[in-house]
């Protein structure tokens, strides 16, 4: 299992475009993916669960990755979050 | 039961022009309830849940027929729709429901979408908080199919649709065969939604009602687009209202009569005649130039604000575009449009003018337009604030992806841009140097504009107009804001209640700024123009043609009524006009 930990840098948090291209990414791989904000954690693979996390920008994430793609997963997750600015 | 006919009259706000006369169609919104019904065997779980499946199937298979005819904004709506229908964790809920609880589909699907709409009606971010209405059309959808095992085709949909929406005093089943009798309807609802207004035949609807709304809510946005009359925020007052009731609506005053006098509706049935002979005569000027009895041609172009504006600017004869709004495409959107989204949107207004010049203003945000996705810190003076090019000045990366894909567009027709809220000399001077700096990161690219585009720039604060000589030397051409140069001179908010009667565009102080900026432009050999209320008000025609004025923009309606004036004016009774007008005030 492999943890990360983000902070969300886009202003206006993980909304309507970047919410739905996360959950796509998610799909694409083996390994089950979770996310985590304060003491809700959710499975990544639902929009409306992320979108329930109500993630805003400045706040903190905390990502669990596991399955046997998780190394590729992770690596993609990290360009996610990366790339998520505005 | 027998309903007395009640006589009344609601003031409701107009939002699209036209007097309609016709038959009240209430549509009651459906409102599904839990049975409490308990699954008695396994047979019925399987049969509960091969249900569930099937009416997601359906619902999923009409968003993706309404999309395909949906503006761009609405499709991005049913977009987010689609996506929640496949949602693991609300299946997997439903499932577990009717699996395990033993409850049927409807219910089922009741509580967990009650449960969703609680948690997002109840968040912070204001985003988040309107999902919660996507998630009861999403409701409303899945429940049709599950109690009323509607058919899936879009033409049986529409019917349907009628059904579901119980018309009072008829059998819900009875959709199909009353289908003929709403030659001349008349909506009356609360609301309607994209999807109400995309699934009903409004082909034979002549008006619309709801009770709650304003200008920009999307009811009043689709019926100026098709052109249908309309009055919304009409109140409690609606309800009082059945079906076949008598209406008579008007979109401009915002009256709605309900079952009026036979004088009365005859008064209003003289009044739309007249409507739609005037509208008739504006419409024969459609193709002919704007030039006044000496000869002298003045252009007439159109503000816009999307490509459906722009459909609406060539139906008025508009010979350009004065002025584009990028702001619409910044605020429809749920994040920054992207270079590629901006440039996308530009060329299709490009080559739907066809070589009729595009002046294309850059972002105008701030002061009263704010986007939720970008959010600024609140100030005490908003429109003596952090806005329009202050902002682009600042936030260079927002500016220059725009100005980026406004020059990429540019080789696809006749292009300028605008910059608005310029202030100074130094101001210009910034926002070329990153235009440049545009330019020269596209031809490090490869990527082909037009060299020679022009940049104007907006004059709308008193400064700048006051300063118009100097300007003239580095602009490339002037574009009169009157809205907010009236506001700036004479220090009055026009959306304050209290003061408005100050808001005068023919103050003596007004009009002498705007004569100075186009004597200036003229002297440096600059095309001047106008794009504020005030080029599109009848009133001012004269006295701005008097003035010199060549290029008035405006909203497209208005365009053959000024047109009309100036075919029957010569350029010497518009100077006298406004020798006279400008004597007055000395």
């Amino acid at each position: 299992m492999i943890t990360k930990d983000y902070i969300i840098r886009a202003p206006e948090g993980i909304h309507a475009r970047p919410a739905a291209a996360l959950v796509k990414l998610t799909r694409q791989f083996k390994a089950v993916i979770q996310l985590q904000k304060g003491e809700k954690k959710v499975a990544l693979n639902s929009l409306l669960n992320l979108l329930s996390v109500g993630a805003k920008g400045g706040d903190t994430i905390s990502l669990f990755i596991e399955g046997e793609d998780e190394g590729v997963a992770a690596d993609a997750m990290d360009r996610f979050f990366n790339d998520l600015k505005e | 039961m027998t309903i007395m006919n009640i006589v009344h009259q609601l003031q409701g706000i107009g939002v699209s022009p036209g007097i309609a006369i016709g038959r009240a169609c209430v549509i009651r919104q459906f409102e599904p309830g839990i049975t409490g019904e308990t699954l008695a065997d396994e047979a019925a779980v399987e049969r509960e849940i091969a249900l569930f499946r099937e009416a997601v199937g359906r619902s999923m298979e009409e968003l993706i027929l309404l999309m395909a005819g949906a503006e761009t904004a609405v499709e991005e709506i049913l977009g987010v729709q689609v996506e929640m229908l496949h949602d693991p964790m609300w299946e997997g809920e439903v499932l577990s429901k009717i699996g395990t609880d033993r409850k049927n589909a409807g219910d089922a699907v009741l509580e967990v979408t009650q449960d969703l709409v609680n948690t997002f009606g109840s968040m912070e971010d204001e985003y988040l908080r309107a999902r919660a209405a996507d998630i009861e059309d999403i409701r409303k959808r899945v429940m049709r199919y599950l109690r009323t095992g509607a058919a899936g085709t879009v033409e049986g949909w529409a019917d349907h649709f009628v059904g579901v929406h119980e018309m009072v005093g008829r059998d819900e089943h009875d959709g199909v065969s009353d289908a003929a009798a709403f030659a001349d309807q008349i909506l009356v609802a609360m609301d309607l939604s994209p999807s109400d207004l995309i699934a009903l035949d409004i082909s034979r609807v002549i008006g619309f009602a709801t009770r709650t709304g304003g200008k920009t809510s999307h009811a009043s946005i689709v019926a100026r687009l098709r052109g249908i009359a309309a009055v919304v925020g009409c109140g409690e007052g609606l309800d009082f209202i059945v079906d076949g009731d008598r209406l008579v609506l008007d979109g401009v005053t915002g009256i709605l009569l309900v079952n009026p006098a036979p004088d009365v509706v005859e008064q209003y049935v003289e009044k739309r005649k007249e409507q739609l002979a005037t509208t008739r005569f504006l419409q024969s000027l459609k193709g002919k130039e704007a030039i006044t009895t000496d000869g002298i041609a003045i252009h007439l172009s159109a503000n816009i604000g999307s490509i459906e504006d722009m459909e609406q600017a060539l139906e008025y004869g508009a010979q350009g575009v004065g002025l584009l709004r990028t702001e619409l495409l910044f605020m429809q959107s749920n994040s920054l449009p992207t270079e590629e989204e901006q440039f996308i949107f530009y060329k299709n207004i490009l080559v739907r003018a066809a070589g009729r010049p595009v002046t294309i203003r850059t972002l105008d945000i701030g002061g009263d337009k704010a986007l939720p996705y970008l959010p600024f810190p609140k100030e005490d003076n908003p429109f003596l604030g952090y806005r329009a090019i202050r902002i682009s000045l600042d936030r260079k990366d927002l500016f220059l992806t725009q100005v980026k894909a406004i020059l990429q567009a540019s080789v696809f027709g006749e292009c300028r841009i605008l910059l608005p809220m310029i202030g100074s000399v130094q101001e210009l001077r910034q926002a070329k140097a990153l235009i440049a700096e545009a330019k020269e990161d596209l031809t490090r690219q490869q990527l082909a504009y037009d060299a020679d585009i022009k940049t104007g720039i907006m004059i709308e604060i008193p400064s700048a107009a006051i300063m118009a000589d100097q300007l003239a030397k580095e602009a490339d051409f002037f574009s009169i804001g009157t809205n907010d140069l009236i506001q700036y001179t004479l220090a009055v908010d026009r959306m304050n209640e209290k003061i408005k009667a100050l808001y005068d565009p023919f103050h003596p102080a007004v009009l002498r700024l705007i004569r100075n900026v186009i004597e200036q432009g003229h002297l440096n050999g600059l095309p001047v123009g106008m794009c504020g209320e005030l080029a599109g008000d009848p009133q001012a025609t004269l006295l701005l043609l008097g003035m010199g004025l060549q290029d008035f923009s405006m909203n497209a309606p208005f365009i053959p009524v000024v047109k009309n004036i100036i075919l029957q004016s010569s350029m010497a009774l518009a100077r006298a006009v406004c020798a006279k007008e400008m004597d007055n005030i000395i």
